[in-house]
């Protein structure tokens, strides 16, 4: 599988699904009974707690972000089970933004999610602490203790945060989500936990316009892009130190 | 020899725990009617949700047996009193810590204890969790945002329970 984070080819659901069938297949062959095929198809590497030592973060490039298409959408709504009819109450973790220069007519197209700042200002406003900032720079929502207030939709500058308004069935195992809670860009934080190294917008992007990574690790793909070309965050003057930057905006 | 009545609100002599069956015997009658329906209602709405196995009196929750060959974290009478403990406190773990090793998972749970004709463990009245949960008259609120079905299950898109008529 993709084990780099700026692979140019889709996400392959089905041999994705053949390779754990097979691991799961053997494991029943060569494993004493007793032992759950299901602990062997997930032995990845799950995570043993959110590293300090990482700060998870993002770099689209809109140089590359075809106008028009919205690959990471779909593939973010697929993920998490996402509605996909947009609607004026539909939740929407990610949005695709186009923008013009009106001195100069210059269009310009950008996903736009939760921007996982290092200073959340959803998090300095949850009256709960539902809203919190994981340890690697996860900017998440407790929902077991979100009462839907929705201050944090109105603190985030980046109107990246959804509620629920219906109830909801049919959610995908590893994403929980219900009516009454605040939601909005998990950094596909179910994925990272089991090992996984990208997002599955990042993984959808057919044109490498999304890198993610550690921004804290100089050797890292998005790091070292970091490093050669300019890039800009958005609302730089809030100073939220934002986790996901942006190229040629 | 019938107490004398006293005011409303005064303190009846030989303190105010009366008797039961004093009161007036028609009143009682129609009390007692109104009780024996409650139970029938009861008995009925219990016997639903938790059958009589053979040859007892009282019913109990039907336990629907777990995929084969998979052993539990703890064992049965550990499991019915602190599960929920166990639950709670991993999840906080895993949601606010990211940690994802701990045994105690609502995922692994569903995982083994889905039941085998409607693959979920709160769909039909006899399915793993809501057959005690009824039984015991506890409102399981985890369902209202996790899924109920192993994981790895088909599933399709969320969608709202109630559609919005008109919307676009």
């Amino acid at each position: 599988m993709s084990g780099t984070p700026d692979t140019k080819t889709p996400a392959t659901p089905a041999r994705r699904g053949f390779l754990g069938v097979a691991a799961a297949g053997l494991g029943g062959v060569f494993i004493a009974p007793g032992i759950q095929l299901m602990e062997v198809a997930q032995a990845a590497t799950p995570s043993a707690g959110a590293n300090p030592q990482v700060r998870w973060g993002m770099l689209v490039d809109t140089s590359k972000c075809a106008e028009g298409c919205s690959d990471c959408v779909s593939a973010c709504n697929k993920e998490n089970g996402l509605n996909p009819q947009v609607s004026a109450t539909s939740a929407q973790w990610i949005r695709k933004i186009e923008i013009k220069q009106i001195s100069t007519g210059r269009t310009a197209s950008a996903p736009v999610m939760c921007q996982h700042c290092a200073e959340p200002p959803c998090v300095d406003v949850c009256p709960t602490g539902a809203s919190f900032k994981r340890a690697d720079g996860i900017v998440l929502v407790d929902r077991h203790a979100c009462i839907g207030c929705r201050y944090c939709m109105m603190a985030c500058p980046y109107k990246a945060r959804s509620f629920v308004h219906e109830e909801l069935q049919e959610q995908v195992a590893d994403v929980p989500r219900g009516k009454g809670c605040v939601e909005s860009c998990t950094l596909c934080v179910h994925r990272i936990d089991q090992g996984d190294k990208t997002t599955a917008c990042a993984q959808a992007c057919t044109q490498g316009a999304i890198l993610f990574g550690d921004l804290n690790d100089a050797s890292s793909d998005i790091a070292k892009r970091l490093r050669e070309v300019q890039t800009t965050q958005l609302r730089a003057d809030l100073k939220l130190d934002p986790g996901v930057r942006y190229h040629g905006l | 020899m019938a107490p004398a009545r006293v005011a409303f609100g005064a303190t009846p002599p030989g303190g105010r725990h009366q008797r039961p069956g004093r009161a007036g015997s028609a009143a009682s009658a129609r009390l007692g009617l109104m009780w024996r329906l409650l139970f029938v209602l009861l008995l009925g709405v219990v016997g639903r949700s938790a059958l009589a196995a053979e040859g007892q009196r009282t019913p109990v929750p039907v336990i629907e047996k777990a995929t084969a060959g998979t052993t539990c974290v703890a064992d049965p009478a550990t499991m019915r009193r602190t599960h929920m403990d166990l639950l709670k406190h991993q999840r906080n773990d895993t949601v606010r810590g990211g940690v994802r090793t701990g045994v105690a998972s609502l995922k692994a749970c569903i995982n083994c204890h889905a039941s085998q004709q409607t693959h979920s463990v709160t769909q039909g009245e006899t399915n793993f969790c809501v057959s005690c949960h009824s039984y015991a008259a506890v409102q399981i609120d985890c369902f209202e945002c996790h899924s109920s079905k192993p994981s790895g299950a088909a599933h399709t898109a969320a969608v709202p329970a109630v559609q919005t008529v008109g919307a676009k």
